[in-house]
C-alpha cells in the first residue's frame, strides 16, 4: 500500500514571526512543501509615500525588532545615493561599527537561543541551561556586548534613535569606548572558543549547489557597500536589482518569493557572504576557521551555526579595529540637499542582503518605497532544503522527522516579521 | 512540595517582535526570570507550549485581522492579567497609518491578488478588543519597566511607571533643553516618560515613541513649534507616528492638518 504522511506544524518557535509548515507525502514521494507565512501585512511601503526622507530611518527600524540597523543603513544608504551624498571616514567607520553591534547582537540570538537546542536536543535555551549553564550564559555575554556596541552609538538596543542621513545626530568621544573596548576584548575570545564549540556539534548530512548571493567589497568583508555578486556569475550594483530579481507571488505566504529572473531560487545570509568573501574575513577569522577545519566552501546550511559563529568573531575583530584607529569627527553629520531622485542602496544584514529604493521629490517627501528583505529572497531555497532533506527522510519517524524539517528552517534564522511587512506594493500613481 | 512557579505567557499580533525581544535582551536577568516563572507560552523563545490558564500574559502587537480579533478573546480568557507591551498593543502602532486611509481601495490597488490577504481596516490597540490590566509604553518598551511590571503583577501591586513627560527625564538626566537651548523641533513636553529622554541626550527632538501622557497640551506645543518654525505639514506627521491612534496624538495631528489644508 502506498503511504500517505502529512507533516505540519502550525505556529513554528524560535523563528522571528509566525509562519507554519506543511510537507504532504504520498507514496514515497514529496508531493508539496510550503512555509506558510500569516503574519499579517503592516502596509510600509504604502505609508512611507508622503513622510519626508529624515523620518525613514526611524520608520523603517520597526519593520524589525531584532534588525532595525539593517533597516537604517539601507534606508540611509539609499537616500544618500538619491541625493549624491557620500559618507566617508570615521562617519563610515561608525556606521560600521554600529553594523558590527548588530551582527554579534542578532548571530547570538540565533545561535544560542534559537539554533543551539536543535543541535543539542532541547526545548529552548532555558531547558538547555540546565545542562549546559556556561553555554548560554556565554551566550548571553556575547549577546550583551553586541546590544552595547548598538546602545552606545544608537542610544538604545532596539530602535535605536541616533542614525540619519548623512550620518549621526552625535558621536561619541573617544574616551567613551574604554569600558567597551576591554568588553569586546573578552568577547573576542569568547567568540574563538565559540567557533570551536560550533564546530563540534554534529550535522546532518546535506548539502545542496546553492547561487549565493550577497555584497562583495573591493577590500572588506561587506557591511555597507559592494557590488551585488553570486557564485554564478552575477555582478550588478543595487541599481540593477529591479532588474535581476523578482518577486512571485503565492497564495501561501504574506510575503514574496524573491527569485533571480530566469535563474530561479538563491541564498543569502551568512553562508552565501561565506563563500562568496572568504578572503575579505580578518586574518584571525580566517586562521579560526581553517583551525576548525572549514575550507573556503561550505554548502551544508545546518553549519551555518558555524558560519554565523565566524562571522560574529569577526564583528568583534572589526569592533575593534575601528575603535582603536576612531578619532571623533568634527561634524556628525554632513550637509543633505534633497533633489528629486530615485536612490537605491542594498547592505547586509545579518540575516542576508537587504534591498531598499525610494524616489524622492525635491523637497524630500518620498513618492515610491520599495524593500526587499531577506527571509523573502530566501523562502523559495527554504522551500527546496525541506524537499530535499524529506526526500532523503520519507522513513524516518513523524515525530523527528518534523523537528529536523523545523531545523531546516532555523537553519536560515528566518525573520518573518520582515519578510512579510515586505508584499511588494503597487500603487497607481497619482 | 514546592510552590508552583507562576505561568507567564507571551503573544505576539501585528509587531516587529522588538518588544518581546525586549524580555531576551534582559541579558542579566534573563535566567533569573526563568527561575522564578515558568515561560508556558513564548513561541519566539521555545517550541514548549504550556495549555493555560496563565497568571500573566504580555501581549506584543495590534490587531489587523479578524482572526486576531479573535484570537486576543482567547488569550483574555486564558489570562488572569492582560498586560499589553509596546505601542502596537497600545496604541495600534506605526501601522495604524492605514487608518487614515480608506483600506478597501488601498488594498484592491496595492495587490495583484487581493484575495489572498485578510485585513481589518483599522490597525488598532488590544484595550478596544478586551479589557487590559495594565499597558506599558514605548516603541520599544524599556527593558527596566518590562521587568518591572512582570514583579509588580507577579507580586500582587501596581506597576511603578510615572505618567509625567519626557521633560521631567532630561531634567533628572542633567540634559539640557534642545528646544530652549537649540530651537530643535520637541515631543518632549507631551510624550510620556519611561525612555529616559534618550533623544534629547543624542541632540535630537523627542519624537513621541512613548506616546502621550497625562493630560498632554498638545495644542500649546504645536504653537511653540510653529514659533520654531516648523510647518503644519510637519507637526501633524510627528503627532501621526508611532502613536498615531492615540486619541491625543490623532486629533492633534488631524488638526494640524486641517490648518496646512485650509491654507493652501
Amino acid at each position: 500500500m502506498k503511504k500517505s504522511k502529512t507533516i505540519k506544524v502550525d505556529y513554528l518557535a524560535r523563528v522571528e514571526g509566525e509562519g507554519a509548515l506543511y510537507v504532504r507525502i504520498k507514496g514515497g514521494v514529496v508531493e508539496d512543501v510550503k512555509l506558510k507565512i500569516f503574519e499579517p501585512p503592516r502596509f510600509f511601503e504604502a505609508f512611507l509615500r508622503g513622510r519626508h526622507y529624515d523620518e525613514v530611518p526611524d520608520i523603517t527600524a520597526r519593520i524589525c525588532g531584532i534588525c532595525p540597523i539593517a533597516y537604517q543603513m539601507s534606508a540611509v544608504h539609499a537616500m544618500e545615493d538619491a541625493f549624491e551624498v557620500k559618507v566617508e571616514g570615521q562617519l563610515r567607520a561608525l556606521r560600521r561599527l554600529i553594523y558590527c553591534g548588530e551582527w554579534i547582537e542578532s548571530h547570538a540570538l540565533h545561535i544560542f537561543m534559537l539554533h543551539a537546542p536543535d543541535f543539542l536536543g532541547y526545548e529552548d535555551a532555558i531547558q538547555m541551561a540546565k545542562d549546559h549553564r556556561e553555554i548560554v550564559e556565554r551566550g548571553l555575554r556575547l549577546k550583551k556586548t553586541g546590544n552595547q556596541i548598538v546602545s552606545l552609538l544608537g542610544g538604545r538596543e532596539i530602535h535605536p534613535i541616533n542614525v540619519r542621513v548623512g550620518g549621526f545626530y552625535k558621536v561619541p568621544d573617544k574616551r567613551d569606548f574604554i569600558d567597551l573596548r576591554e568588553k569586546l576584548e573578552r568577547g573576542r575570545d569568547e567568540a574563538i572558543e565559540n567557533v570551536r564549540w560550533a564546530a563540534r556539534l554534529s550535522f546532518p548530512d546535506f548539502e545542496h549547489d546553492y547561487e549565493f548571493v550577497a555584497l562583495r567589497h573591493a577590500d572588506e568583508y561587506p557591511f555597507n557597500e559592494g557590488q551585488i555578486v553570486s557564485n554564478k556569475g552575477l555582478e550588478i550594483s543595487a541599481r540593477a536589482f529591479d532588474e535581476h530579481f523578482i518577486e512571485e507571488h503565492v497564495s501561501h505566504s504574506n510575503a514574496l518569493h524573491c527569485v533571480l529572473k530566469g535563474r530561479g531560487a538563491y541564498l543569502v545570509g551568512p553562508l552565501a557572504r561565506y563563500n562568496l568573501n572568504f578572503d575579505r574575513l580578518s586574518p584571525l577569522a580566517q586562521e579560526t576557521a581553517r583551525e576548525v577545519g572549514l575550507t573556503e566552501v561550505c554548502r551544508n546550511p545546518f553549519q551555518s551555526i558555524i558560519i554565523r559563529s565566524l562571522e560574529m568573531l569577526y564583528a568583534f575583530d572589526e569592533a575593534l579595529r575601528i575603535i582603536d584607529q576612531y578619532e571623533k569627527p568634527d561634524s556628525p553629520s554632513l550637509e543633505i540637499q534633497p533633489r528629486a531622485a530615485t536612490g537605491y542602496a542594498c547592505t547586509e544584514a545579518p540575516r542576508g542582503m537587504l534591498y531598499h529604493r525610494y524616489r524622492v521629490d525635491d523637497g524630500g517627501i518620498i513618492l515610491d518605497a520599495g524593500i526587499v528583505p531577506p527571509t523573502s529572497q530566501n523562502q523559495k531555497t527554504i522551500e527546496g532544503d525541506l524537499r530535499q532533506f524529506v526526500t532523503g527522510r520519507i522513513e524516518m519517524p513523524a515525530d523527528q522527522l518534523t523537528l529536523q524539517c523545523e531545523q531546516t528552517i532555523r537553519n536560515y534564522d528566518p525573520c518573518i516579521s520582515c519578510a512579510t511587512h515586505f508584499l511588494k506594493l503597487h500603487l497607481e500613481r497619482e | 512540595m514546592a510552590k508552583r512557579k507562576p505561568k507567564l505567557a507571551v503573544w505576539k499580533f501585528a509587531s516587529c517582535d522588538g518588544c518581546q525581544l525586549s524580555l531576551l535582551d534582559c541579558e542579566d536577568e534573563l535566567m533569573a526570570v526563568a527561575d522564578t516563572v515558568e515561560i508556558a507560552n513564548f513561541l519566539e523563545a521555545s517550541r514548549r507550549v504550556t495549555k493555560g490558564p496563565y497568571d500573566l500574559s504580555l501581549v506584543e502587537g495590534s490587531i489587523t485581522t479578524p482572526h486576531d480579533a479573535e484570537r486576543i478573546r482567547q488569550v483574555r480568557r486564558l489570562s488572569k492579567y492582560l498586560v499589553t507591551i509596546g505601542a502596537c498593543a497600545t496604541s495600534g502602532g506605526i501601522q495604524a497609518l492605514r487608518n487614515f486611509k480608506d483600506v478597501k481601495d488601498f488594498i484592491r490597488i496595492v495587490y495583484a491578488t487581493p484575495d489572498y490577504i485578510s485585513t481589518l481596516d483599522k490597525s488598532t490597540a488590544i484595550s478596544e478588543h478586551v479589557k487590559v490590566d495594565f499597558e506599558l509604553r514605548g516603541c520599544p518598551i524599556n527593558k527596566r519597566q518590562l521587568l518591572e511590571v512582570i514583579s509588580a503583577f507577579l507580586g500582587g501591586r501596581r506597576p511603578n511607571t510615572p505618567a509625567h513627560s519626557v521633560c521631567v527625564e532630561c531634567k533628572l538626566r542633567g540634559t539640557v533643553c534642545v528646544m530652549v537651548a537649540h530651537g530643535t523641533p520637541c515631543l518632549g513636553p507631551v510624550t510620556h516618560a519611561g525612555c529616559g529622554a534618550i533623544c534629547p541626550a543624542y541632540a535630537r527632538g523627542c519624537y513621541g515613541c512613548f506616546g502621550p501622557m497625562e493630560t498632554p497640551n498638545t495644542a500649546s506645543l504645536s504653537d511653540w513649534l510653529i514659533g520654531l518654525g516648523a510647518s503644519e505639514g510637519e507637526i501633524a506627521r510627528t503627532f501621526h507616528g508611532f502613536n498615531a491612534w492615540a486619541d491625543e496624538f490623532r486629533q492633534a495631528g488631524d488638526l494640524n492638518e486641517k490648518k496646512q489644508d485650509d491654507q493652501s
